[in-house]
């Protein structure tokens, strides 16, 4: 099972994930012709909506929902580094294929995994208690959250050696390969999107209206 | 749904013939064929990508005027207003009832402004008024649009202006209103299919019918000026554009075209539009757009960009200020939708001693509620929209002025209501109006 999941299911998860992010891409570019996008969008106009949306408060909304702010950033910050800077993983990488690079410590990257956690924690209260996010709020959305934060619950405890160790480390690497493959063709591909949609919002306030969007 | 539907309370239920008659007609197969048609044929990568992106996170209901002001109830939140309509069309394949269709219409045309003041909070940039605009535009093909609305275009449709003004109706207001300014300013004229002028101007329809006076004041200012203007007698003259806001994109387009082809037919320079916000949009964004136009064939000038021009290029002096205590209203489609709020609070400050700036401003003002074809919506609606917009009460209330300028036809009418609504005891004026108690008549202009 260790050697299925370690070895076939990691090419497994990435060429889905790859594969899925490129098909997701490819049709995104084909329909926005045919949306006349193309004729609206703006580099200028598009990064700077874009820089002030991913700058912590540089948006009037992440200033009024600051918690959120600081929430959301920790989580996507350390959600995106953890796993590619652990020395576990970069162990890993190494003994089959050779590159290494800087890891973090696994202290900061305890700490690191344990905001993701927390953050996600954060995510779920906010799905119950606020009215307005619940309204909206569906089996899925609860999935969603679960399948994003399980690699690090699980990566967690597999690390602490808190139960078996050969079956926590499995559990970490098929929940790892679920949330990779489940990028691309759920909302989690927000994040091959928001760039986008970022962009063009900030093309049309900023380049067509002479307007801000922040 | 997934968990158990939250608990809220009913709202009250309007009547409208133009969503309760015309729903008989339908059934779920004929709904789904069109919602599925307006869906392959007209959208492509920003409706998928903006419903498949939206992560469900609710930062967009602080944005929305509705939602603040109906005590933050969800159903009224941006993303809420999309749930109860695409969502469900989605979730449905599109196979759902025709009651469905008519509470998608009531809340994409009279409980959704437009105003793009959601885009601007969600940490995505989603086009949510795009998002309700379809579904505006799927219920408008299924002829399910609030009757009034359906009213001003239809005359569009068969006058090309809003209010079903015909044509000798027009010439006899704009002869009419030449009379009356030319008893204040000796040389105000207004010439009518005047080739090559610097000037084309438009105004919305309901200008001659019921502010014919805004007419006059024009021929005044354009006469103190010196501009070299004129206005058409032809269709044409009506900037306004009731069909972007049903849906009927098709009239739009006709609308917007017949707009542009006078101007572009006598060769003027420039359009310059009369004071409204919606007109502008229609003018310069939505209409060119659906036409194939990058940008307007002949440039358009909203009157906030003109006065602005007039006044600092000296054209227009300031003899007095305007002493009262005023306020300004940011209209969404000129701020949000043209930046003007700098240029209009700098000709505020030019002609009005006591300005009290209001908060938020800018593009982050919020909506007067009556745009987006909402108070065209009529009577019916009226309630429900004044209900909706409280905490635009709250923030003229909080610069305690005692005039609010509305540059805008809609936003004047809209915080009418609201000042009715809340008794703020306030006025609206639009900025010309205020221009006319400012500015210096010259001796050898003025009529004694």
């Amino acid at each position: 099972m260790y050697a299925f999941v370690s070895g076939p299911l990691v090419w497994i998860a990435f060429v889905v994930f790859v594969g899925g992010i490129v098909y997701q891409y490819v049709t995104m570019v084909r329909a926005a012709k045919k949306d006349k996008v193309y004729p609206y969008m703006s580099a200028e106009y598009g990064l700077r909506s874009i820089a002030h949306w991913i700058i912590p408060f540089a948006s009037k909304n992440m200033r009024m929902r600051y918690e959120t702010t600081i929430v959301t950033f920790a989580f996507h910050l350390c959600l995106v580094l953890v796993p590619i800077f652990l020395t576990a993983h970069v162990a890993m990488v190494s003994l089959a294929w050779g590159p290494k690079w800087a890891t973090f410590s696994d202290r900061t990257a305890e700490m690191m995994t344990i905001a993701v956690i927390l953050a996600g924690v954060f995510f779920l209260v906010r799905r119950w208690m606020l009215p307005e996010v619940r309204y909206v709020t569906y089996a899925s959305d609860y999935l969603l959250l679960a399948i994003a934060v399980a690699p690090f619950v699980t990566g967690f405890i597999a690390h602490r050696q808190w139960f078996d160790y050969e079956t926590m480390v499995v559990i970490h690497m098929i929940s790892g390969a679920v949330m990779l493959m489940a990028i691309p063709f759920t909302r989690l591909s927000h994040m091959l999107f928001f760039p986008f949609t970022r962009a063009y919002m900030g093309s049309e306030f900023g380049a067509v209206r002479h307007a801000r969007d922040w | 749904m997934g968990f158990a539907a939250m608990k809220l309370p009913a709202l009250p239920i309007t009547a409208d013939p133009g969503l309760d008659e015309n729903v008989k007609d339908l059934n779920p197969e004929l709904i789904a064929e069109v919602i599925n048609r307006v869906i392959d044929r007209e959208t492509a990568a920003r409706f998928q990508v903006y419903l498949n992106t939206c992560v469900h996170c609710g930062l967009c209901s602080d944005a929305c005027h509705w939602f603040l002001s109906n005590d933050r109830d969800p159903r009224f939140s941006p993303v809420g207003k999309v749930k109860q309509t695409l969502w469900e069309m989605m979730r449905r394949r599109g196979k759902v009832e025709p009651e469905f269709i008519k509470e998608c219409s009531r809340i994409a045309q009279t409980e959704c402004n437009v105003c793009r003041r959601c885009s601007m909070y969600c940490p995505f940039g989603i086009d949510i008024a795009y998002l309700l605009l379809t579904v505006r535009r799927i219920c408008h093909e299924l002829g399910i649009v609030p009757q009034f609305l359906q009213d001003t275009v239809n005359s569009h449709a068969v006058t090309l202006n809003q209010m079903w003004v015909k044509q000798d109706e027009w010439i006899d207001t704009l002869q009419w209103q030449e009379e009356e300014a030319r008893s204040e300013v000796t040389t105000a004229a207004i010439p009518l299919d005047k080739e090559g002028a610097e000037v084309f101007y438009s105004v919305i329809a309901p200008e001659p019918k019921i502010l014919a006076q805004l007419i006059g004041n024009i021929a005044q200012i354009m006469a103190v000026a010196k501009v070299d203007w004129t206005m058409p007698s032809l269709d044409g003259w009506d900037n306004s554009n009731m069909a972007m806001y049903s849906g009927d994109f098709e009239i739009m387009g006709r609308v917007e075209r017949a707009h542009h082809e006078a101007a572009f037919r006598l060769k003027a320079q420039r359009i310059v539009m009369g004071e409204c916000g919606h007109a502008f949009r229609g003018a310069v964004y939505d209409g060119p757009k659906w036409l194939g136009w990058t940008e307007p064939p002949v440039p358009v000038i909203h009157a906030v960009d003109f006065y602005h021009e007039l006044i600092t290029s000296g054209r227009i002096k300031i003899a007095r200020k305007f002493d009262e205590p005023v306020t300004i209203q940011d209209p969404c489609n000129i701020v949000r939708g043209r930046g003007l709020g700098a240029k209009l609070r700098e000709i505020v400050h030019a002609t009005c001693s006591d300005v009290r700036l209001p908060e938020p401003g800018f593009e982050h003002n919020y909506c007067c509620g009556a745009g987006g074809g909402t108070i065209n919506c009529g009577p019916p609606w009226k309630t429900s929209r004044v209900k909706g917009n409280s905490v635009k009460a709250e923030q003229l209330a909080a610069t305690k002025a005692h005039i609010i300028i509305t540059p805008c036809h809609n936003c004047h009418s809209g915080i009418e209501d609201i000042i009715s609504g809340y008794k703020l005891g306030m006025h609206v004026k639009f900025f010309s109006e205020i221009l006319m108690q400012t500015m210096e008549i010259p001796d050898d202009l003025r009529a004694d």
